[in-house]
């Protein structure tokens, strides 16, 4: 067999409807890791819960994905949607990345606005709220923008709990009409269409970051 | 416990074959950041072409499809039927490679202008320059970040499982089926993954202190170990994705 031009043509929609449930899958769970992943460096401050919230995210960030999501979707019960899970999953592992991310952002903060908080007698949240992670979080943009991508790139992996991604639709049809080439290799370039393009924006804002 | 301990031997195989995997991916991945890398850093526009296509090519797609494209689409079209085991290793090296290469060559044009000045004022020539000035210093520099990626590769080795290769998560998956335990079946997986993570970053940050001693640097941290000292800005192995 050879390439089918016109197979691959006639399977363009199909796999652009699963691109737009990947884009959707990675746009909730980015949003779950950014605001957990910020929970997850303040609480790591914390003393005596700080080492337990360490160890369950190292837990988290040392073992695959892969396995994390089908070990939720084998315990889930079925009302839940695959998307559901696999959004939780994806925001929940990546939180644990963002926290590293937010973590050295807040170390980065200079000591003497640590010691200004505490001769204001500023109350924790105020600390926090007000001094401590805005000057953290700018720092961090940039570096937060990679988990994007990332994230952008664990997606397939939601293909093997059945959410209806690209990967789950090249899959399907690669087993329907025997023409795996085609669906994998469209697959592919679908994927190098969105990620080339976003890590350039991510590049150049980092490197405006750089410089201001 | 008892779930995990009796059924030991499924486990340690799994987790054999996830190791080698980890093993040749991450030779592989090696090899292409060393050349690639290097490429990147010459004058000539044909070999950063290379450098450049290679990278953002192969860090774009993602590792599973890559994986599917070896397995199932290249017999369609070619005579060859990859094993899936060397499908996977394909599939892991090139994507991690190309991480590597960003690393590798990143890391060498770090490395002092004046130092390239030397050796041009001593006539050394280039293989020399590289092997015996710049690759030492950036050496240093590669380690913490090539650590991460090995982790990185191990956990997506995981994908092996879905073209039926017998590793760590395909062991959990059968497990969980026919005993229909599904806490313990994944549980002793996960645990397992978490302990060849933890020798991974061990074993790294061992080598990192052997460069950073033999270039009179700081040593860093990472890893569980860490949880022991106060934690130091810095970076850290299996931190970053």
């Amino acid at each position: 067999m050879t390439w089918d031009t016109e197979f691959a043509i006639s399977i363009i929609p199909q796999l652009l409807q699963g691109l737009v449930v990947t884009v959707q899958a990675v746009v909730i769970g980015y949003a779950v890791a950014l605001v957990l992943g910020l929970f997850v460096a303040v609480l790591r401050m914390v003393r005596g819960v700080g080492p337990v919230v360490f160890a369950v995210f190292e837990f988290i960030r040392t073992t695959p994905i892969l396995v994390q999501l089908l070990f939720v979707f084998a315990l889930a019960p079925p009302s839940i949607t695959p998307l559901t899970i696999g959004v939780s999953v994806l925001g929940v592992h990546y939180a644990a990345y963002t926290a590293e991310v937010y973590r050295s952002g807040i170390e980065g903060v200079a000591k003497g606005q640590w010691e200004a908080c505490r001769a204001l007698s500023l109350p924790p949240v105020r600390t926090w709220g007000a001094v401590v992670l805005p000057q953290a979080i700018r720092k961090v943009v940039p570096a937060l923008g990679n988990y994007l991508i990332s994230m952008f790139k664990d997606t397939p992996y939601l293909f093997a709990i059945t959410v209806p991604e690209m990967m789950f639709v090249a899959k399907a049809i690669g087993t329907e009409s025997f023409r795996s080439m085609e669906a994998y290799t469209l697959a592919g370039l679908f994927f190098l269409a969105v990620s080339v393009p976003s890590a350039v924006i991510i590049r150049r804002l980092e490197r405006r970051y750089a410089a201001v | 416990m008892d779930f995990f301990l009796n059924r030991f031997p499924a486990y340690l195989d799994g987790a054999l074959t996830t190791l080698m995997l980890t093993l040749l991916g991450s030779l592989l991945a090696f090899i292409l950041a060393m050349v690639i890398g290097i490429l990147g850093t010459l004058r000539n526009p044909l070999a950063r072409g290379i450098a450049t296509v290679y990278t953002e090519a192969f860090r774009g797609v993602a590792a599973l499809i890559l994986l599917f494209w070896f397995a199932y689409a290249v017999p369609q079209i070619t005579p060859y039927q990859l094993s899936p085991i060397f499908a996977g290793v394909l599939a892991l090296g090139l994507n991690v490679g190309a991480y590597g290469a960003e690393v590798v060559r990143a890391a060498i044009n770090a490395v002092p202008r004046a130092q390239t000045e030397a050796t041009i004022a001593l006539n050394m020539s280039w293989a020399r320059r590289m092997w015996l000035v710049l690759l030492p210093q950036a050496w240093a520099q590669m380690l913490p970040t090539f650590g991460n990626l090995i982790i990185e590769l191990m956990k997506a080795s995981a994908i092996v499982s879905l073209i039926n290769v017998a590793d760590l998560t395909d062991v959990a998956g059968t497990l969980r089926q026919s005993t229909g335990e599904t806490i313990p079946a994944f549980v002793s997986a996960l645990i397992m993954y978490f302990v060849i993570a933890q020798v991974l970053i061990l074993g790294m940050r061992m080598l990192e202190r052997q460069a950073n001693r033999r270039l009179g640097r700081a040593p860093t941290g990472g890893g569980l170990l860490s949880l022991l000292r106060p934690p130091t800005p810095g970076t850290r192995v299996g931190a970053a994705k």
